[in-house]
């Protein structure tokens, strides 16, 4: 880590957004995590893809656990809403936030002991229950913060610095997320920028529940050869099946790709979703066949990454819950309370 | 791109692009440093080695180094390099124990010195301590040359140049003052082993107008006059003065008329102002003197009568560009304007002269008057004969004499030597030095100081109008001074890139605050310069390129807005990245760095 606070000096040709602001003005506080940490990439990657999209940063909500992980939405978007819950406990805090709130955009930061160990349960469910959010996993095989014991998304057979191998089968959550309802499930890779930036902006603005799985290798633990989430592995086992990026609405659509290599989904907002597809055999509308192919893929010891599955005109929980559209937390006292009468014509309705 | 050779010394001194501009390439960031230190005398000893005059260039240098600065580029404002040279010659203590010792008994050669101003003075300097009997020739009764005769007091006071002229004279030269060489051949007939000709630019340029011969009582040259201001046989001026020109001479020229006593003072410039040769500082202190400065205005007669100036006209033109950009006079159609001048000072420009030098003496001159030299050595054609200074190539600044003079010691050191001049040459060299010096330490201040430049204090107007003497800038205090420092960028603290401990983790792409860094594939310049982080449009500045990495990317760093801030190598896990003074060796005879 550093103690040296970034230098607010920027460069003169960067980019401004539609609202006025650079990427600079998406940081956040100085990264107190490894120096090399894939961490710090992914929150650069978030950087990027808010300054990209010209979302105002006090429209977001950031929620995490704990963990290294956890620790990262200190250091982007320093001017929005943020809360550091208990270990596991994102899940919860974030279904409520978002019920609460619905005008946020919620993005849900957790690592793999936090999402795959202590909080799987709660993970099962926020899956389920289709919260409007992005979840996005620092996925690095390795508890960091206690010096590198193995996680439960440790693959078998790899192994640890001392080089003792792992004995259990690994927890896949893009799997698990696939499973149990999730409308648009990926995975990435912390030194792919590329990718990872479009995943993101796609993740964000998709009307569901968004899960992306990065691998993000753990420089002080995780990166020496026998890991499977190093960067060198990742870098020879990463497999891109389909790469994506938004498309906002009023931009006019244009194929720069082969006919058959890409496909536009429209969001419910009048924008895109381009898909580019690097792999024929590949279909991200269908689940089972996703499923099946990182299960075979994974047996060969590939990393599948990219946009795995997306469906797009789909429910989540507020149109589940049938709320009205005003954010709950902007309903005034006379709609909470519509008094006696509203009560007794509602016990009525259950006679 | 092939991968950038580092260990080229000239790499990594272009990116300390204040040592690069200076034509001494004084080490700027590390005076700036010993400033920021306190080590005042440490700070002066690095300038005075280098630029031989801290003292006078801290007030009158020309400072190519400041629009150098990348402080220009990443912000607005340079640093204020030139006055906190002089911070450090205001500052320092005493500085006996660090001169160099010359030697009581001498090697034998002889060198003559013609002129005293600061290109001989830098190669008496340069020479002395090699044990050179150095003799000095000069026409004034006292030394210093243009720095005396040209530079009023209210800039450079009196006691700062003689401290640091005596300072050289007093390390052994012989001096002959006031005397004025009249042949050369006189002077070669003496018999001196080798000749270093420093007599300056010392003829002001004329104006062939109408009216120009018939008014001539009432019309001065402006150096001459300013010499003979300096020297006390002229203590005033009357009446209405004009200043024609444009350049530093004619700031000096109207400043001090207005401190001599005349009724009013203009200078009227056949330019633009923007394209006027003064630097930007002179003009505005006239301006703050309540100087009017008229520009445009070409001269087109004087007019006299009964032997007395009445005044000039002038034409009006305007100043556009022609189809290469050029700016074109093209007369505006006005009418002509007359200003009333009891005294004009002609103040546009100056040139070599030296009837003195035979010419079949083996010197050759080219077609305007200028000897013919190689630009290397400072030789000319007569192999004993060296030149520097403004009278090698033309009228420059003090701090060109200087690095002339550098050059032409190494030269006559050489030719004494019986060496060859340019193969037997030093050649230039780099030293890095890593600056790590623990897990997040590093022995500079890396921190970024977002800090506006500092203001200077002046003295009040009234005071500096009414007395020649009163020097107008205050300068810095110690505290000002340390302000101003920490706003160095330490550019000669670079970033250097070791491919074979690099993970590609991308750290350092994220950290920089500059977006310097990119992982990109391998291209032509050209195109990889549209490829990266940030587009890297800035032509004179390079890209570091690494070799190809186990992705086959290759790192490239633009160097142009680089903060140095070092933050790229506390984020980089292997420290494939290190913080590494670059240290200069530039062959100098004499050095008192070496």
């Amino acid at each position: 880590m550093t103690f040296v606070a970034k230098p607010t000096a920027r460069h003169p040709s960067l980019k401004i957004n539609e609202i006025g602001l650079t990427r600079r003005d998406y940081e956040g506080s100085v990264s107190t995590l490894c120096a090399g940490c894939g961490h710090d990439s992914v929150s650069a990657a978030i950087v990027s893809a808010c300054a990209e999209l010209g979302l105002p940063p006090h429209k977001f909500l950031k929620i995490s656990g704990i963990g290294c992980s956890s620790k990262t939405p200190n250091y982007f978007l320093g001017h929005s809403h943020g809360f550091n819950s208990v270990h596991g406990r994102m899940p919860s805090v974030a279904t409520g936030a978002s019920l609460a709130n619905k005008e946020l955009y919620c993005l849900g930061i957790s690592g793999d002991g936090d999402s795959a160990s202590i909080g799987f349960g709660q993970f099962a469910h926020i899956v389920r229950r289709r919260i409007n959010m992005l979840y996005i996993v620092d996925n690095n095989g390795t508890y960091g913060l206690t010096k590198g014991q193995f996680s439960a998304t440790n693959d078998l057979g790899s192994t640890s610095k001392r080089g003792v191998p792992n004995l259990y089968e690994p927890i896949d959550l893009v799997s698990m997320a696939m499973q149990i309802g999730a409308t648009f499930v990926a995975r990435s890779f912390s030194g792919d920028k590329r990718q990872l930036v479009g995943l993101i902006k796609a993740g964000l603005m998709h009307r569901g529940f968004s899960f992306i799985d990065v691998i993000s290798p753990c420089v002080a633990f995780n990166n020496h050869n026998g890991s499977t989430k190093s960067f060198a592995h990742m870098r020879n086992m990463q497999r891109e099946v389909v790469s994506a990026d938004y498309v906002a609405p009023q931009v006019e659509m244009q194929i720069d790709y082969a006919a058959g290599e890409t496909e536009d989904v429209t969001m419910p907002d009048g924008a895109h979703l381009r898909l580019r597809k690097l792999h024929s055999d590949y279909d991200p509308h269908d689940r089972l066949h996703a499923i099946n192919y990182l299960g075979e893929r994974g047996r060969e010891g590939e990393v599948v990454t990219g946009l795995l599955y997306v469906k797009s005109d789909t429910e989540n929980t507020h149109d589940i819950l049938n709320l009205v559209d005003t954010p709950l937390n902007s309903l005034d006292e006379e709609d909470l309370c519509p008094g006696l009468d509203a009560l007794e014509s509602i016990n009525q309705s259950f006679r | 791109m092939k991968p950038t050779n580092i260990h080229n010394p000239d790499y990594f001194h272009k990116v300390v692009d204040c040592q690069w501009a200076c034509p001494a390439h004084t080490p700027v960031p590390e005076y700036i440093r010993l400033i920021a230190a306190e080590r005042y005398t440490e700070a002066y000893m690095l300038n005075w080695d280098s630029n031989v005059f801290p003292g006078i260039l801290g007030r009158t240098c020309d400072r190519p180094c400041e629009p150098a600065c990348r402080r220009v580029r990443t912000e607005e404002k340079p640093v204020a390099i030139c006055r906190l040279k002089r911070v450090a010659a205001d500052y320092k203590g005493d500085i006996t124990d660090y001169l160099p010792p010359v030697p009581k008994k001498k090697n034998g050669f002889r060198v003559a010195l013609l002129g005293c101003g600061p290109a001989s003075l830098a190669v008496a300097r340069d020479l002395l301590p090699l044990g050179y009997e150095v003799h000095m020739f000069e026409k004034d009764p006292a030394g210093g040359g243009m720095m005396r005769t040209q530079i009023p007091a209210f800039r450079l006071p009196a006691d700062v140049l003689e401290e640091e002229v005596d300072l050289i004279l007093d390390m052994g030269v012989e001096c002959h003052f006031g005397h004025e060489i009249t042949s050369m051949k006189e002077m070669l007939d003496m018999g001196f082993d080798a000749y270093f000709v420093g007599t300056g630019a010392p003829r002001g340029r004329d104006l062939d107008i109408p009216g120009r011969a018939e008014s001539d009582a009432h019309i001065s040259i402006g150096i001459d006059w300013l010499s003979s201001v300096a020297f006390g046989h002229t203590t005033s001026i009357q009446g209405k003065v004009i200043v024609m020109g444009g350049g530093n001479t004619a700031m000096d020229c109207c400043r001090t008329s207005k401190r001599l006593g005349a009724e009013s003072v203009h200078v009227v410039v056949r330019s633009g102002f923007d394209v006027m040769k003064a630097s930007e500082w002179e003009k505005e202190e006239a301006m703050l003197e309540g100087i009017p400065i008229i520009n445009n205005r070409p001269p087109r007669e004087f007019v006299h009568e009964g032997g007395k100036l009445k005044g000039i006209w002038f034409t009006c033109i305007e100043q556009v560009p022609d189809e290469n950009g050029r700016l074109k006079s093209v007369p505006t159609g006005e009418p002509d304007v007359f200003m009333e001048a009891d005294h004009v000072l002609m103040a546009i420009g100056q040139e070599n002269h030296c009837p003195w030098i035979e010419r079949d003496l083996g010197i050759e001159f080219d077609k305007w008057d200028c000897p013919v030299l190689d630009e290397i050595t400072f030789q000319s054609t007569n192999a004993k004969v060296f030149f520097g200074g403004d009278s090698a190539f033309g009228p420059e600044n003090i701090i060109w004499a200087s690095a002339h003079a550098h050059q032409a010691a190494i030269s006559i050191h050489l030719m004494c030597q019986g060496k060859d001049l340019k193969k037997d040459r030093p050649p230039r060299g780099v030293n890095l030095i890593s600056q790590k010096m623990g897990v997040h330490e590093w022995s500079y201040d890396s921190e970024h100081d977002p800090a506006k430049r500092v203001f200077v204090p002046h003295s009040k107007l009234d005071k500096t109008l009414s007395n020649i003497k009163v020097e107008v800038e205050l300068g810095f205090d110690a505290r000002l001074g340390a302000h101003e420092a920490q706003r160095c960028l330490n550019c000669d603290i670079q970033t250097v890139f070791t491919e074979k401990l690099c993970i590609e983790c991308d750290a350092c792409v994220d950290i920089c605050p500059m977006d310097c860094i990119s992982f990109v594939e391998n291209g032509e310049e050209a195109e990889l310069r549209t490829r990266l982080m940030a587009p890297a449009e800035n032509l004179e500045q390079d890209l570091y390129v690494s070799e190809a990495l186990p992705t086959t990317r290759v790192m490239v760093k633009d160097e142009d807005l680089c903060l140095h801030c070092g933050l790229c190598a506390e984020r980089c896990p292997t420290n494939a990245w290190d913080m590494q003074k670059s240290v200069f060796h530039l062959p100098q005879l004499g050095s008192y760095a070496e």
